[in-house]
């Protein structure tokens, strides 16, 4: 099953770099993340995939169609949620609905997709009453009126307060539920995280890192840390028996150890049972997505990021 | 292949847009409504004669035939004023415009023949002050002639155009409907095509089968819809209240659907073409006004100077107005024909620019 296929996608806007020659796949049935700060490039990429943009050089395919070409067919089997979607302000997510039913052509039961998007109860409110969350679920209701294959979601929950984007995130679960493909462009990690089968983290019009959230902590983030609570006594005898990459924090008073290999792993165990001293709270970790973000970006994700404002938002109906 | 199902269905969405917001209504409807009320009762109510003081100061007999010679021409209701006031300080004092003084000797020296003046006091800024003027002045040469034993030689006979005569009520309403065409879509199509493309609503919809030539023809439906009931609410609002006589033919037809599609596309163009929803304003209003004012909507183009004539003919509001009047005022499609060719070539050079120009999506 073809889901989206992109090679060598290049669009510059002047001397500005806004995708310069990125190539991944989305696999049918997955929902596929790209990741990055501001400017990176992510939403110029999302409008060539949606036809919306031409690009200056590259091959893509979605759904084995050429968005620009073919935009008209391919719009009939896409749902697309543009960034900071509007719709008619007096019209309610049930009129809209509806219309929407009509311009697919299609047999709709309008109660059935405020259901799948949890809107049941805004179905009568009009658009300029609903609140952020509710508009993004409206934006969503619209795009699955043509049950689509594929989605593709533009930064849907950028500006919503945390109830209401983990509202949207359970609607982006079901959708997956529903083997549904879903295309998301994020800047929040945690969405990442907890929605994505797999990640493309961009930046500066590259992807600089692709695979499932796990593939990539291991790429960059390869050995874990055995960590222990204790006094500097252990350390100084791990270093003097063995040569085991170890640190030691005296803010935590915690021994840090690189595990580079399991043997590594043996080692430290046995040499800190052995070395008779007191101990406690032995945990091991490992580099967060965020962590390899800050890694590979130089800067943190959220860095810039106007805060949620809830007084702007209108009240929940 | 433009859809049925889709412009019905959009038409659905944008009537509901409009009618609850009541601005756009009442704009369309309601104000044309209360100007031609206005206008109606200022221009057409009331009796057309001049309310005029006089003073006489003449004991003769001469002097009251004179004055009730100004009396039945029916142009001037004339009230006395007591012999013993200063004339000009009582029309002062008193804010008149206009008044008539009759010397103390004027039946003796008209007797004699000795020449004598009857001083009409008059307001250049008042309009029926040369109305008053002129109808002294007709009634004094009759009484030069009679005096000299002369009659008139060459008469006036005075007869209309029409069986009866055009009032300034039936050049209003044609020019009302004429003013709701022009503003209903211009306001909102220039508004809404920038609005639309800032809330990406465009975008939007690009995304759905609908075409922008679908949703075009669904917003020229409804403006035709408004336009229709505009001209059914003009028509009975000017015949009933203020006995408005406007023949309704089929020729009115062609000028309420080319009216309203041309002005949608010049809206939809403006929007297009400008940069902002602010410039987008400016530039509708720069073209609005002018038609708005100098198209024969308020006043006849007749009754303004020759250069704003000049102007009015390349307006295009001004020949559907004037196709309205040629055949609701002087029943004569045939100019109304030559009215609509021009609208009709106009409209399409404007909607073929608008469809053309007005995009979806960028590039």
């Amino acid at each position: 099953m073809p889901g989206i296929d992109v090679s060598e996608l290049r669009k510059y806007y002047g001397s500005l770099k806004a995708v310069d020659g990125i190539s991944f796949s989305v696999r049918s049935g997955e929902i596929f993340s790209m990741l990055g700060p501001n400017g990176a490039g992510k939403t110029t990429t999302i409008e060539i995939l949606e036809g919306l943009r031409r690009q200056d050089s590259g091959s893509v395919a979605v759904l084995d169609l050429d968005p620009w070409k073919q935009g008209y067919e391919l719009h009939r089997k896409i749902g697309v949620i543009p960034q900071g979607f509007s719709f008619f302000d007096k019209s309610t997510p049930r009129e809209a609905i509806k219309y929407y039913g009509d311009l697919f052509d299609v047999k709709i039961d309008p109660d059935e997709i405020l259901r799948e998007v949890i809107l049941e109860d805004a179905a009568n409110t009009r658009f300029e009453n609903l609140s952020g969350g509710q508009k993004q679920k409206t934006g969503l209701a619209l795009a699955l009126v043509n049950n689509p294959e594929l989605l593709f979601l533009d930064e849907p929950t950028t500006g919503l307060d945390p109830q209401a984007r983990r509202a949207v995130w359970e609607v982006i679960r079901n959708l997956k539920k529903a083997g549904r493909t879903v295309l998301l462009t994020t800047h929040y990690l945690e969405e990442a995280e907890q929605l994505a089968d797999r990640v493309a983290i961009m930046n500066k019009g590259h992807i600089i890192a692709t695979g499932s959230p796990l593939e990539i902590i291991t790429t960059y983030s390869p050995s874990e840390r055995l960590k222990v609570t204790a006094e500097r006594a252990l350390y100084d005898y791990v270093k003097q028996h063995t040569d085991l990459n170890a640190e030691y924090d005296d803010a935590t008073k915690s021994l840090v150890i690189q595990l580079r290999s399991k043997s590594d792993a043996i080692s430290a165990f046995e040499t800190i049972a052995k070395s008779n001293l007191e101990w406690s709270d032995l945990s091991t970790e490992r580099d967060s997505l965020e962590d390899i973000f800050i890694k590979l970006v130089g800067v943190r994700l959220d860095e810039g990021e106007p805060v949620p404002n809830e007084a702007v938002q209108a009240p929940a109906s | 292949m433009a859809n049925l199902k889709r412009i019905f269905s959009d038409l659905a969405v944008f009537r509901r847009q409009y009618l609850r917001n009541r601005i756009g209504l009442f704009f369309a409807l309601i104000f044309p409504v209360i100007i031609i009320v206005l206008f109606g009762a200022i221009f057409s109510g009331g009796s057309s004669t001049v309310t005029v003081y006089y003073q006489n100061h003449d004991s003769g007999s001469l002097s009251t035939a004179y004055l009730s010679a100004l009396n039945s021409t029916g142009a001037l209701d004339l009230i006395p004023v007591n012999p013993s006031v200063n004339f000009s300080q009582y029309l002062l004092a008193n804010s008149l415009s206009e008044g008539i003084l009759i010397p103390t000797n004027f039946s003796e020296s008209l007797e004699s023949h000795i020449p004598v003046n009857v001083t009409v006091y008059t307001n250049p800024a008042d309009t029926s002050s040369e109305g008053v003027l002129a109808v002294v002045s007709g009634v004094t040469n009759y009484f030069n002639l009679r005096a000299v034993g002369a009659s008139p030689i060459v008469g006036v006979i005075n007869q209309n155009v029409k069986s009866s005569s055009y009032k300034y009520i039936d050049f209003l309403v044609p020019g009302l409907i004429g003013f709701s065409i022009l503003t209903s879509p211009m306001f909102s199509m220039v508004n809404i095509a920038a609005e639309y493309k800032k809330t990406k609503i465009f975008r939007q919809l690009s995304l759905t089968p609908l075409t922008k030539g679908e949703w075009l023809t669904s917003k020229i439906i409804w403006y035709i819809i408004l336009t229709v009931a505009s001209f059914v609410l003009m028509v009975l609002v000017g015949t009933e209240l203020f006995a408005a006589q406007v023949q309704l033919s089929l020729w009115i037809v062609p000028f309420l659907l080319v009216g309203p599609l041309f002005f949608v596309a010049l809206g939809m163009l403006v929007g297009t073409v400008t940069k902002s929803q602010e410039s987008a304003g400016v530039i509708g209003n720069i073209i609005t006004f002018p038609m708005m004012f100098l198209s024969g909507t308020f006043f006849p183009v007749s009754s303004m100077p020759g250069y704003l004539q000049n102007v009015a003919h390349v307006l295009p509001l001004y020949y559907i107005i004037d196709g309205l009047n040629s055949v609701m005022v002087y029943n004569n499609p045939g100019k109304a024909l030559t009215d609509f060719v021009i609208v009709a070539v106009i409209a399409a050079i404007v909607f073929a620019l608008a469809v053309r120009l007005f995009k979806w999506r960028d590039s």
